[in-house]
Formats: structure tokens, C-alpha cells, sequence
């Protein structure tokens, strides 16, 4: 069996004394499409930064591509990397293309390669005729495309994306994760992805990490899906049936080991979630009339 | 009014000041840095006095202040809590504070500093303007050599450093020229007009230009024009250089505002 691309072992990170992560360890194979799942404030992005080289670690090490991650970020990491975002700024002077090929610019391999490697990145997400837009004139969607052609750009081995469809509507949504995976199939791309929205990443990701600062639980996504853990890390229950999702508040005497460690501020966190949630309930219910696990099933296959 | 040689130096002086400080502007609107080059250029007040008071080039004196306040204010900026804004609050009122005490203290130095205050190109001598284009090329090569690098910053920090950039050199790098270019600039309009220099032509190409290479172009351009045309209004209507060549950079802005709301 080939090495890892990342091999997280046992890894803590400190942040201003509070400890945000604690004994994380998984591996990524070349080619898995790994989710990382969690509440917020779980760590998640943290831990992508850590894989990134660009937070420092408490204990444990971090190995991309068989070097140190934080040897490699010095170095320019050659990790493609789609950061949690909104929007462009507006009235930035550069079009798609210049955007994209700022990707490789770490690369220094001239700049008819770096425009080449652009333009391929710019074909292969399906927007190749958009090169030439201002990049604040651009939808959500295609600016979402543009990143990840920047990503591509950087990095054919491993893809990094952090909330990558925040602010994006369903359909939006979808067909980014479909793109991925096409991506992922055509280039065997190896894919970390962080999204608050479980739903999304276990009809799209082979494994499934969640974490709520340790590691709760790592495996296939049926399997994390139905398990205890996941309750425990979210400190909350949920129902799947049939594609659909129920969400309850987890009674007092019930709350989680997880739970009783949280701050005030995750406890209140999770509470406001479990009593409110009407975006996630509206999304939920769209999502279960559209299936798009049963979409995607078939690229997968 | 050519014919003068110290009009041709002043010229020349206004002409390489005006493409240094347009071409630094770019990226002074783009990270809005406004603010940070008040803050410096007010600082180097501070230089300029002390170099009046131990008998040193008060240029040179003026530049070493501000590079150093510049270094402060980066590395402030990102150790403590406080905002950058507020950081340069506390410097540059400082910096600025010690230059007028130094200058009350010294015998006759208030008046120098004055000029140093408002400028006083046509006072600039052949050597100074060689020190000065000389400074202005060694600007401009650290600007062109980090110039892409220093627009991804500009786009976004985060991935800049994913990419392997250091963002906190970059930061650095970009105050230290930025503080270069306001000693540049205060041979031409003065400490107290240097913003204008530094952000008006690069503010008004902003409005004209999408694509940086057209808006640094433009921006460069608009710094050069604002200096010739601002040095000859000055000598036909027999105005201060300095303020005039602000002037017509602003004059500039809104002409352009005017036009593109039109």
C-alpha cells in the first residue's frame, strides 16, 4: 500500500492556552475524499491550517507528501487550498485568469507556464471562457470555481477546502461537491473538507472525521453517521430516515462527556442550534427532495 | 521656464517623485494604507528635526525615522491587540511630538523644518537630485520585484501564506518603501502634503482602470503628470510648488469623478 498523503499523528494544538485540539490522528490516502465534521469552534479549521504548516503544533506531527507540513509551507507547500470565503472584493483589479495563476506563483516555473497551468485549471472547472472577467463581477458559483482552479493550479495531489460552499445555494452546492469528485476521479486528487454541513460532506466524502476538539470518531460515513460519538460530539441526537434528518435536543440529565467540558459559549452554541435552526431545516428538507446522495452515487461508482 | 537650471532639476525631481509615489500608491489604495502613510510621513517629522539638531543630512536622518517607525508599526500591528490604526495613532503623534519639542529646542531650526514641512523643490541641488532618482530606482526595483507577490497579499492574506509567501515580510517590505517614498516625496510637497502624492493619483486611476497593469500605469502616469503640471502652474501663478502640485492631483480626482458619474 502507497504512503499517505497526510498522516496526522496524535497532533494538539494550543491556542492562548486554551487547547483546541487535542491527540487528533488519521491518515489520507492518495485519491480518499475525507470530511471533516464538527460543531462550530470543533477545531476544524485549525486542524486544515495545521495541515496547511501554518499553525504551530502543542504535540503530535503532521507529515504532507512524506515532509513535515510546517517544513513544507516554508518551502511553498504545493497544497491546493480553498479557504473559507464570502466573496472576492469587488473592485479587485485582476481578471480570473490573473487570480488563478497567482496560485503558482510560489512555483517560479516562468510565466508561460504558470499561464498554461492557469488555463488548464480555468478549462477543467468548466470555466475556461471566463478568464478574461474582472473576478469581482462573477457569481458566487464561478468565483467558488475560481478558487479552486487556483487550487488546482497550486496542486495536483492534494486538494484543501475549508466551508468551500458557504454562501453558495443548494444547487450551487451541489454541483461544486460533483465537481470535485470529477476532479478527484480524473486527477486522483486526494481531498480534505471541512463543512459545518454534515449532510452535505457524508453524501460526498469516503471517510468521515469528527471532531469537537479530540477526535470522535473516524470511518466510513454511513458508520459515523448512526454513531454514538456523533451525538456525543455535537452533544445533540440525530434521526436519519430515509435521507432525512431530525434533529433534537439532547435531554439535560443525557448531555454528553463532551458537553460537560464545553465552555459556556459552545454549550449556548449548541443550544441556539438545536432550538432554532430554520436555515438548517429548509435546507434539509430541499436537500431531501433533491438526493443528491443518489446523484453523486453514481460518480462515485 | 526651463531655462533655469534649477526649474530643469526641480522638474526632474518632480517628474521621478511623481512615478514613485503613483506607482507606491497603487498599492497604498489597494490595502488602504492611507492612513499608515500619514502616520509615517508625520513621523519622519521627527527624523528631519533630529537630523536638524546633531548637524546630519535631515533627509537621511528623516528616512532612517521612518523606516524605523514603519518596522515599529508592522511589528506592533501584528504582536498587539490594538488595531493597526491605533497603533499608528500612538507612533506617528509620537514621532512627531519629539521632532517640534527638538525643533523648539535647537537654535533657528524651526524654520528649516518648515521647509521640510511644505517642501522646497527648487531648492533641490544636483547631487540631492541624484540622491534622490537614485532612491526613487531603488524603490521602484523592490516594488517590481515583489510586486505580484505583493498582490496576492493584497487579494488575500490567508492564501498568500497557504501559498508559501511570507505575508509578514511582504507587510514589512511594503512599509519600509513606503516610508523610502514618503522621504522622496517631502523634497516635492512637504510632510504635510505627501498623502496627496501618494494616494490622489492612484485613487483617481481607480476609477478609470479595472486591470492593475492598467491602473498602475495610469496611476504612475497621473503621480508624473500631477508633479510637471503643478511645478508649471506653480511658476506661472507664482504659487507654493508643493501645495499646487497637490492641487492639481485632487483637481484631478474629482474632474475624473465628475466624469465617470456623468
Amino acid at each position: 500500500m502507497s504512503d499517505p498523503v497526510v498522516r496526522i499523528e496524535g497532533v494538539s494544538i494550543t491556542r492562548e492556552g486554551r487547547l483546541v485540539l487535542e491527540d487528533i490522528r488519521f491518515d489520507v490516502a492518495a485519491g480518499a475524499f475525507v470530511g471533516v465534521i464538527g460543531p462550530n469552534g470543533a477545531g476544524k479549521t485549525t486542524l486544515l491550517r495545521a495541515i496547511l504548516g501554518l499553525v504551530p503544533l502543542s504535540a503530535g506531527r503532521i507529515e504532507v507528501l512524506g515532509r513535515p507540513a510546517a517544513e513544507r509551507a516554508r518551502a511553498g507547500n504545493g497544497i491546493g487550498y480553498v479557504p473559507q470565503r464570502h466573496a472576492f472584493p469587488a473592485d479587485f483589479p485582476a481578471n480570473a485568469l490573473d487570480v488563478v495563476r497567482l496560485g503558482r506563483l510560489h512555483q517560479r516555473d516562468g510565466r508561460a507556464g504558470e499561464r498554461r497551468a492557469a488555463e488548464e485549471a480555468l478549462a477543467r472547472v468548466g470555466i475556461g471562457g471566463l478568464g478574461g472577467r474582472p473576478v469581482g463581477t462573477l457569481s458566487g458559483g464561478e468565483q467558488r470555481r475560481v478558487t479552486l482552479a487556483q487550487a488546482l493550479c497550486a496542486s495536483s495531489k492534494l486538494l484543501i477546502l475549508d466551508e468551500p460552499t458557504v454562501g453558495l445555494d443548494l444547487p450551487a452546492e451541489q454541483e461544486f461537491y460533483a465537481l470535485v469528485r470529477r476532479l478527484q476521479d480524473e486527477l486522483g486528487l486526494a481531498v480534505i473538507a471541512v463543512s459545518h454541513d454534515l449532510l452535505a460532506l457524508a453524501g460526498e466524502a469516503d471517510h468521515l472525521v469528527c471532531i469537537n476538539r479530540r477526535m470522535h470518531i473516524h470511518g466510513q460515513p454511513e458508520d459515523v453517521i448512526h454513531s454514538h460519538a456523533l451525538r456525543e460530539a455535537y452533544s445533540c441526537e440525530f434521526d436519519f430516515l430515509a435521507g432525512e434528518i431530525a434533529h433534537h435536543t439532547t435531554e439535560a440529565h443525557g448531555a454528553s462527556e463532551a458537553r460537560s467540558e464545553a465552555k459556556p459559549s459552545e454549550v449556548m452554541q449548541t443550544e441556539a442550534r438545536s432550538e432554532a435552526k430554520p436555515s438548517e431545516v429548509m435546507q434539509t428538507e430541499a436537500r431531501s427532495e433533491a438526493k443528491p446522495s443518489e446523484a453523486h452515487g453514481g460518480d462515485r461508482s | 521656464m526651463l531655462e533655469h537650471a534649477f526649474m530643469q532639476r526641480a522638474l526632474a525631481a518632480a517628474l521621478g517623485i511623481g512615478v514613485v509615489c503613483g506607482a507606491l500608491g497603487f498599492f497604498v489604495v489597494l490595502r488602504r494604507l492611507a492612513f499608515v502613510g500619514v502616520g509615517i510621513s508625520h513621523a519622519a517629522v521627527g527624523g528631519v528635526a533630529l537630523g536638524l539638531l546633531l548637524g546630519v543630512p535631515p533627509l537621511a536622518a528623516g528616512g532612517a525615522f521612518g523606516v524605523a517607525v514603519a518596522l515599529g508599526i508592522a511589528g506592533a500591528s501584528r504582536r498587539s491587540r490594538l488595531g493597526q490604526d491605533t497603533v499608528i495613532g500612538v507612533f506617528f503623534s509620537g514621532a512627531m511630538a519629539l521632532g517640534l519639542a527638538l525643533a523648539s529646542a535647537g537654535r533657528g531650526g524651526q524654520q528649516d523644518l518648515f521647509a521640510y514641512l511644505f517642501g522646497n523643490v527648487l531648492a533641490i541641488g544636483p547631487g540631492e537630485l541624484l540622491g534622490l532618482l537614485a532612491l526613487a530606482v531603488l524603490v521602484a526595483g523592490g516594488l517590481a520585484a515583489t510586486f505580484r507577490a505583493q498582490l496576492f497579499v493584497a487579494f488575500d492574506e490567508e492564501l498568500a501564506r497557504a501559498y508559501g509567501h511570507r505575508v509578514g515580510l511582504l507587510d514589512a517590505l511594503l512599509l519600509v518603501l513606503l516610508a523610502l517614498t514618503v522621504v522622496i516625496g517631502v523634497r516635492l510637497v512637504g510632510v504635510l502634503l505627501v498623502e496627496a502624492l501618494l494616494v490622489v493619483p492612484a485613487a483617481t486611476a481607480a476609477l478609470w482602470a479595472t486591470h492593475y497593469r492598467a491602473r498602475l500605469a495610469l496611476s504612475i502616469a497621473l503621480g508624473a503628470a500631477a508633479g510637471a503640471l503643478g511645478l508649471a502652474a506653480a511658476w506661472q501663478l507664482d504659487l507654493a510648488v508643493g501645495a499646487t502640485v497637490a492641487l492639481v492631483a485632487v483637481l484631478g480626482f474629482f474632474a475624473s469623478l465628475a466624469l465617470r458619474r456623468g
